[in-house]
């Protein structure tokens, strides 16, 4: 009775699916927006390291180390442009971003 | 066996967390429930003796990005009242999607049932292992990775900086353009007599 690479795996899909429903729901709010997206990334890491322990095989880890530098700098970005967004419209709502549309 | 009892724990807490990220009402408590699933993910990870990335899950997110994430939600002033409302409105949708695709995937990856491989011996290292691979295999990735970070931090601060409308400050294509005559004049005038 231990721990088997499929309990990892399925935690991690739950996880994901879990940041799906997410941002279903919150589709208003940008912020939470990404707030699921940071969600959805950890459980990819999470399947990348249960498969990097159970193959015995580091370049899963070293792949995470490159996820987490890119997450990093998507959030530092995302939240700037909430900020520029925000200062120029006063909202952060999904709905109101419409210019594009036509 | 313990560790068997603990990663369920893990998972429990991970899950409840999870759910009240996407739940919750207030954005700065789904902010601090995102703190609580990134450290309870870094306890899995240790599990799965991957300890640099836990700990560096635990100083670069909660640590770095999720302040950040609070210190956006403590400036930015939003009524949210117009963004929670319909809220159960796609919640049919978003479940029945995503149960399927949970569905989906645990059908494929059941199969997975690897055990665990044997314990490495206690002298092995796990940072120097990421190292040896990082620098030597990994170095162009590596480089690469710190120039992304760096156009990272050079456009979130191009993007929010805004001049200041007080402030006295020169303009450079004015000042490379100035000729001598414009500043310089000469003068003949004739010498006057001392008395």
């Amino acid at each position: 009775m231990e721990l088997l690479l499929s309990d990892f795996l399925i935690l991690a899909a739950f996880l994901f699916c879990l940041s799906i429903t997410g941002i279903f729901i919150n589709r208003k709010n940008l912020i939470l927006l990404l707030m699921c997206i940071e969600l959805m990334l950890l459980a990819v890491n999470l399947n990348f390291i249960a498969f990097s322990y159970f193959n015995q095989d580091i370049a899963g880890q070293i792949f995470v180390f490159f996820i987490l530098t890119v997450a990093a700098a998507e959030s530092a970005i995302g939240l700037a442009i909430l900020m520029v967004l925000f200062r120029n419209r006063g909202t952060i709502n999904v709905e109101d971003i419409n210019t594009l549309k036509g | 066996m313990t560790v068997k009892l603990i990663f369920y724990l893990f998972a429990a807490i991970l899950i409840f967390a999870a759910v009240r990220v996407i739940t919750v009402r207030n954005p700065v408590h789904a902010a601090l429930y995102l703190v609580l699933a990134f450290f309870t993910t870094s306890g899995i990870w240790l599990i799965l003796q991957a300890e640099f990335l836990a700990i560096a899950l635990v100083l670069v997110y909660v640590g770095a990005v999720m302040v950040l994430f609070l210190f956006i939600l403590m400036m930015l002033d939003i009524n949210l009242a117009p963004l929670r409302e319909n809220f159960t409105r796609y919640l049919p949708v978003g479940l029945t999607v995503s149960i399927l695709i949970f569905v989906e995937m645990t059908l494929v990856v059941k199969v997975l049932s690897k055990p665990a491989p044997a314990d490495l011996p206690a002298a092995s290292s796990n940072i120097q292992l990421l190292g040896e691979q990082l620098y030597s295999l990994y170095v162009y990735p590596f480089e690469i990775a710190a120039v992304i970070l760096l156009v990272a931090m050079i456009a979130a601060i191009a993007l929010t900086l805004r001049p200041k409308r007080w402030s006295k400050y020169r303009k450079p294509e004015q000042q490379v353009n100035v000729r001598r005559q414009d500043r310089l004049r000469l003068i003949n005038m004739p010498a006057e007599p001392k008395d």
